[in-house]
């Protein structure tokens, strides 16, 4: 391990740039946690997934006008989150059809806008897979921007977005702006895809927002603590992956990826096996008592 | 009931159908303040559909829908709702508290966390419909019975003035049925309640009047129900069963 490990250590005392991609990979770790808990217990994932490819659009369009790939990808996040959230609340149906489509529709619109940008042609795969070695010290402080509001508006709003998530009937009935609220809800989701693109790319995105969530979710019960250790695995999951991958000269996104992939794996099996066990000790009380 | 009191729902006139099928047909309802009315109907005769209108989840067609003297938009919150099927994931991680606490939205400022007074009325309704003891299980290992009993403190801690309950005893044992019932008769002392059932034999021990609904709606008072009402709503093949456990 030391071998592996050290060469990254001692690296990111005297590149810049290592301290930058670790500091993002934190960043990206607290929307994750956050945004990806709300996504596991709704059951929204697909449609993450469709609001992260459909990002491609954007930060094609941006790219061919010359602007922030950056600021393309997160109008485009926003946009399609507001499509498909529209469209659910006014026709209810066919959410997953529609999600498809924007899905597809998007990545087109972003190759198209690739192609014909003049120049040298742009890594494609960077936007992809994500290059989190790239990441430009200024995109901290917009990475720092997103996270604080997603923070904020979650605290501020925590109750009416739990039940927004619960159970949408019982919180209309009591009042609470249903449809806005589901909205905003993708909106943050949108906001926290623009932040992890940066670190895997738009393709790897979708387990980054739920494996965290998903794992914490195998041992807690209560929103917030699954926020809280779900932000830990994802800072766990960027920290560890791009150090793994440092001395074999891997990309890191995937690295990122596969940690978290085999960590869920690992907690899945574990805690089935002790649920099963607390459930046989329960049918059984006699024998704890002699 | 008492006479003279103002109706808190009235409903005059009141036709719904979904696309071409109609559900409601001229439905004319009046139930007054401090009533306990049972609402009971084959299945598909509409009654959740009435549920909805009245909670105004779906609009009318035509015909007119008063709640405590306004729309029910408007009254909404000052309703208390105990759903058939509960619209939520039973594994969601969150415990009986939470859930019950969810029932204070609309009454306390919109930003920020639940204020003392809210955990408090949260402990007193779990208190009442004798759940204190559940308030930190996770809802998913709740039973039936207990889940019933959580839904209902809900829709208590709102502090409402009408409780509206769809099939509250369809998924439990008859035992756990007649303690949520005699709870009911008990809450009925300072709540009007309305109640969804489709067991006539079993409510008629608990309510002042059942409203029949099968596409149209009509009203007998408790004393008059007998077989013959039971086989116009059903049809023939409903033979009533005199059972006492």
């Amino acid at each position: 391990m030391d071998e592996l490990i050290g060469p990254f250590l001692s690296a990111l005392v005297d590149q810049p740039f290592l301290r930058t991609a670790l500091l993002a990979g934190l960043l990206a770790s607290v929307g994750c946690g956050v945004i990806g808990t709300f996504v596991v217990v709704k059951r929204i994932a697909f449609l993450a997934g469709g609001i992260a490819h459909s990002v491609l659009g954007g930060m094609g369009a941006a790219l061919y006008f010359g602007l922030d790939p950056l600021l393309g990808a997160l109008a485009a996040a926003v946009v399609s989150a507001l499509i498909i959230g529209s469209v659910r609340l006014a026709w209810g149906a066919q959410e997953d059809t529609l999600i498809g489509a924007i899905w597809a529709i998007g990545m087109a619109v972003g190759i198209l806008f690739i192609a014909k940008t003049p120049g040298y042609s742009t890594d494609l795969m960077s936007f992809l897979f994500g290059n989190i070695l790239l990441v430009a010290p200024r995109d901290l402080w917009l990475m720092a921007v997103l996270d604080l509001a997603l923070v904020v508006t979650v605290a501020l709003f925590y109750r009416q977005f739990l039940a927004v998530s619960f159970d949408e009937e019982h919180a209309r009935l009591r009042g609470v702006p249903v449809g806005l609220f589901y909205l905003v809800l993708l909106c943050l989701v949108a906001v926290t895809v623009v932040l992890l693109i940066q670190v895997v790319g738009l393709i790897l995105v979708i387990a980054l927002l739920t494996l965290p969530a998903a794992i914490a979710g195998h041992y807690l019960h209560s929103l917030g603590g699954i926020m809280l250790i779900a932000t830990l695995l994802g800072a766990g999951f960027t920290s560890g992956g791009l150090a793994l991958s440092f001395t074999p000269d891997l990309p890191a996104g995937p690295a990122m990826i596969l940690l978290a992939g085999a960590c869920y794996v690992i907690s899945a099996v574990v805690s089935g096996l002790l649920r099963g066990y607390r459930a046989r000790r329960l049918a059984q009380p006699s024998l704890g008592t002699p | 009931m008492q006479a003279g009191a103002p109706p808190v729902i009235r409903i005059e006139g009141l036709s719904f159908s979904f696309g071409l099928a109609p559900v409601l047909q001229d439905i004319d309802l009046q139930v007054s303040q401090g009533e306990f009315v049972g609402l009971v109907g084959p299945n598909a005769g509409g009654k959740s559909t009435l549920l909805k209108l009245i909670l105004g989840l779906l609009r009318p067609q035509s015909g007119r829908i008063q709640v405590l003297g306004t729309s029910p938009q408007e009254a909404r919150r000052r309703v208390g709702y105990v759903p058939q099927y509960p619209s939520f994931q039973r594994d969601f991680p969150i415990s009986a508290e939470q859930v019950v606490l969810m029932g204070r939205l609309g009454l306390s400022p919109a930003l920020g966390w639940y204020r003392r007074a809210d955990r408090e009325a949260a402990h007193r309704a779990l208190g009442e419909v004798e759940a204190k003891d559940l308030a930190r299980r996770r809802i998913g290992t709740l039973s039936g019975g207990q889940l019933q009993r959580v839904l209902l403190a809900r829709a208590l801690v709102g502090e409402p003035e009408i409780l509206i309950l769809d099939e509250p005893t369809a998924n439990i044992d008859q035992r756990v049925e007649g303690e949520i019932f005699d709870l009911l008769a008990a809450l009925n002392a300072r709540l009007t309640i309305l109640v969804v059932s489709h067991d006539i034999a079993f409510i008629s021990g608990y309510v002042n009047r059942v409203a029949c609904l099968n596409r149209t709606l009509v009203c007998h008072r408790t004393k008059a129900i007998n077989g013959d009402l039971v086989h116009q709503l059903y049809g023939e093949s409903v033979r009533s069963v005199a059972h006492r456990h």
